[in-house]
């Protein structure tokens, strides 16, 4: 196959997984904007959720104050912002378009309707009743396009391509939140265990969709901020965790050695960061610093991207 | 303008045979029925993404061309004189390209000035004394035709280039088969959906002299921003080859390759649907981001095969057009089956006095346009159109043809205000390879707007399936 159509693949998974990502966030701070003062007496959920989707920056050189309808828009319809989820499905679908023909009809339907719809949807209708179904709108569109690649695409080179693109996305989404989630909102020292902690556990959880699996998992009814940690990053059971993510990675890259009969460096990177994956303690982890690991998975999934796109010939 | 001619009849005259299902048909079905249909034909169109670009229209980037229900129908005879005349002019203007870019036999036969062709842009020097596989310049031909009367057809272009189109006629067709399942088990209607095959195997017969085995065939466009993009994605994908853009091929030791998630993989064949400037900026335009570097060359070495060749847009230029029947008697010693249209060359002086004198009646195009824009429909134009165009005519003549204004078919279809007979044309497409193809049918365009006989879809128009009965 040629290594654009590969690219392009790749890209498109990647950004499905991407708006599905930014749903979730949004839904987090629609959420906590619903509750009055519940984080440390002020409203920051907005400026939260702007620093998880990484779009702090971009905000601020366009808009002078955080004002919940301007954050929305923003995130969901600005189409100057690379980020927002108009803006990333429409990259997923430009990607698909120009690779058409190596998805099935119902890849390439599933991602073409969601776009027909979306390009008819205005900011001004996104009142606040109307935010959740739209948001639940986006996550199930996502969730369509993951079912056609899984229920309709042969195993095969393109099939692969869309599996990298999704979990290297989802494997850089969860650390992300995890990381902003916990370093750059870190409670003050005295608000451990309390109220304000618990609820930004259960945001970070939200923002996976994982409060209920972590009940379900634990069997606790506290969120103890080490078995949030450990459930987002080594549990294999957990579907957005990074081991979960890493997993897929190297099956996908397992399979295209397989149909080329060569492995490459982007094989042995994936393979040493699921391996120290696995190997991890939550207890050392602390110990030298949660942000520190991130950081460091962050940049190892960033290197094993770039090793794919060298490896396959990406353009 | 004399009587319409109405292809399916009726009125006051008799329903004419090709038609009598269809009339019955028309009589059976509501407008409610023709509504849910209308719509689950676009909707399927919008869903698959079927859809073209229009330049210049910032709003509606990507839009559906209207698919109109009623089929346009040839009967067996008719398809059978139609599609003689075709191949007949299809030969000629290969044979034509052929000596163009050779002896120029016919310009020393003083059958055509010397001039309009060494003059001419569409004119590529770079072709000269380039034999491609089986002498074939233009494999793929949409030759556009127009009817006036029973027996009376006209070719209004040649679109030797790229010509675009054809997933329309097999994305009708399928839309029709779906809605309409028992119209096709009353008739016996020819079908259209070889044509990917047929084009894969022209394609495969014109791979260049040296290839071993099975030629490795792509297709290359300039990507999704082009307005034909589905077509390019349809057709790869039908043929079951790869779609490319120009950065996915490369040149590389006297060979094209492409550049795979494996090894480069070797290439023979392109399909290519971007025109001649842009294929390779080291021999046309420097600055086409969308070529090849040194594509051509290998091309003129013989080592890849470019489908449509290189410079057959000098079979298709309009200053050219009028000498068409000229090419066909002298390449074929044969009269011509088809007729031209008469037209005036405004570069001429007295051509020019009556174009001028007739604009109202006269259709005037540009010699390089295509797809209806700049030109003037003097009987749907208003006086202060026609005194604009007038002035823009005289201040550049020659860049200007005139014909009158065809009194065009006209097919029943359905419009806001029920079944009303509207004017149609007609593309149908001509392979040309081993041996020549012609698909039963083509391209229906409609101009839906009363009375309008601008049928591009740029300009509002919209497509029929169009049928050719079996005996």
């Amino acid at each position: 196959m040629l290594g654009r159509t590969a690219s392009s693949i790749y890209w498109m998974s990647r950004y499905m997984e991407r708006a599905e990502n930014m749903a979730r966030l949004l839904e987090v701070g629609h959420r906590i904007s619903l509750m009055p003062g519940a984080i440390e007496g002020h409203r920051d959920e907005w400026r939260s959720t702007l620093l998880s989707a990484a779009c702090e920056v971009s905000y601020d050189e366009k808009h002078k104050d955080i004002v919940a309808a301007k954050v929305i828009d923003f995130l969901i319809f600005d189409e100057t912002n690379p980020s927002s989820i108009k803006s990333v499905i429409r990259t997923a679908r430009n990607n698909g378009r120009a690779v058409r023909t190596a998805l099935t009809r119902d890849v390439w339907e599933s991602m073409n309707a969601t776009w027909n719809e979306l390009v008819a949807v205005k900011s001004s209708d996104l009142t606040a009743d109307r935010l959740p179904v739209f948001l639940e709108w986006v996550k199930q569109r996502s969730m369509s396009f993951r079912g056609a690649v899984l229920g309709t695409m042969l195993r095969n080179e393109n099939y692969y391509f869309s599996q990298l693109g999704n979990f290297v996305e989802r494997a850089d989404n969860t650390a992300r939140i995890l990381d902003v989630k916990y370093f750059i909102l870190l409670p003050k020292p005295s608000d451990v265990g309390s109220e304000v902690d618990m609820q930004q556990w259960a945001q970070i959880l939200r923002s996976v969709s994982a409060h209920r699996a972590y009940r379900w998992f634990y069997r606790d009814s506290h969120y103890r901020p080490w078995l949030v940690a450990e459930f987002l990053m080594l549990r294999e059971e957990m579907p957005r965790s990074l081991v979960f993510s890493y997993q897929w990675i190297n099956t996908a890259l397992e399979g295209l050695a397989q149909i080329h009969g060569k492995r490459y460096d982007c094989h042995d990177l994936a393979a040493q960061t699921l391996a120290k994956l696995r190997a991890a303690k939550m207890e050392n982890i602390f110990q030298s610093g949660l942000h520190e690991y991130i950081r460091d998975f962050v940049i190892a999934n960033t290197n094993v991207s770039a090793a794919i796109a060298q490896t396959y010939n990406f353009p | 303008m004399s009587e319409l001619f109405n292809e399916m009849g009726g009125g006051k005259g008799q329903t004419r045979p090709p038609y009598v299902d269809i009339e019955a048909w028309l009589k059976t079905i509501s407008s409610t029925d023709v509504e849910r249909a209308k719509r689950e034909a676009e909707n399927r169109f919008r869903r698959q993404g079927i859809t073209f670009a229009v330049y210049g229209d910032d709003a509606a980037t990507e839009r559906l061309i209207p698919f109109d229900i009623i089929p346009r129908v040839f009967s067996a005879l008719e398809w059978r004189r139609l599609s003689a005349g075709i191949e007949q002019r299809v030969r000629a203007l290969n044979a034509f390209l052929h000596d163009i870019y050779h002896r120029q036999e016919i310009i020393r036969a003083g059958r055509i000035p010397h001039h309009i062709i060494t003059q001419n842009a569409a004119f590529v020097p770079e072709m000269v004394g380039v034999n491609p596989a089986r002498g074939i310049y233009a494999h793929i031909v949409g030759v556009d035709i127009v009817r006036v009367a029973e027996n009376e057809f006209y070719v209004l272009e040649d679109n030797c280039r790229t010509p675009s189109g054809v997933s329309y006629m097999l994305e009708g067709r399928e839309a029709m088969m779906h809605l309409f399942p028992d119209l096709f088990v009353q008739q016996r209607v020819a079908p259209v959906d070889n044509y990917p095959a047929l084009l894969r195997k022209t394609l495969e017969s014109v791979a260049p002299a040296g290839c071993m085995g099975e030629p490795t065939i792509v297709v290359l466009t300039p990507g999704i921003h082009n307005s034909a993009f589905f077509e390019h994605a349809f057709l790869a994908d039908e043929m079951g080859v790869e779609l490319c853009e120009g950065g996915d091929l490369f040149v590389s030791d006297g060979a094209l390759y492409m550049r795979t998630t494996q090894a480069p993989q070797r290439v023979d064949v392109i399909y290519r649907r971007i025109d001649d400037a842009y294929l390779d900026p080291l021999s046309f335009k420097p600055d086409s981001a969308i070529g090849i570097p040194g594509l051509v060359d290998l091309y003129r070495a013989g080592r890849v095969t470019i489908v449509n060749a290189p410079g057959t847009g000098i079979a298709d230029d309009k200053s050219i057009y009028t000498y068409i029947p000229d090419v066909i008697e002298f390449y074929t010693g044969e009269k011509p089956l088809l007729k031209n249209v008469p037209t005036w060359r405004c570069s001429e002086a007295d051509s020019l006095s009556y174009v001028l004198d007739n604009l109202a009646e006269l259709v005037v195009k540009e010699v390089h346009g295509s797809g209806g824009y700049g030109m003037l429909v003097g009987p749907t134009s208003s006086k202060q159109e026609i005194e604009n165009f007038r002035a823009i005519l005289k201040t550049n003549p020659s860049n200007y043809i005139a014909q009158p204004t065809l009194a065009l078919s006209t097919v029943p279809t359905y419009t806001a205000s029920g079944v009303a007979p509207r004017h149609v044309d007609l593309r149908p497409f001509v392979l040309s390879g081993d041996q020549v193809r012609i698909t039963p049918g083509g391209l229906t365009r409609v101009a839906l707007k009363e009375g309008s006989l601008v049928v591009n879809s740029s300009q509002g128009g919209g497509t029929k399936d169009t049928w050719v009965l079996e005996d």
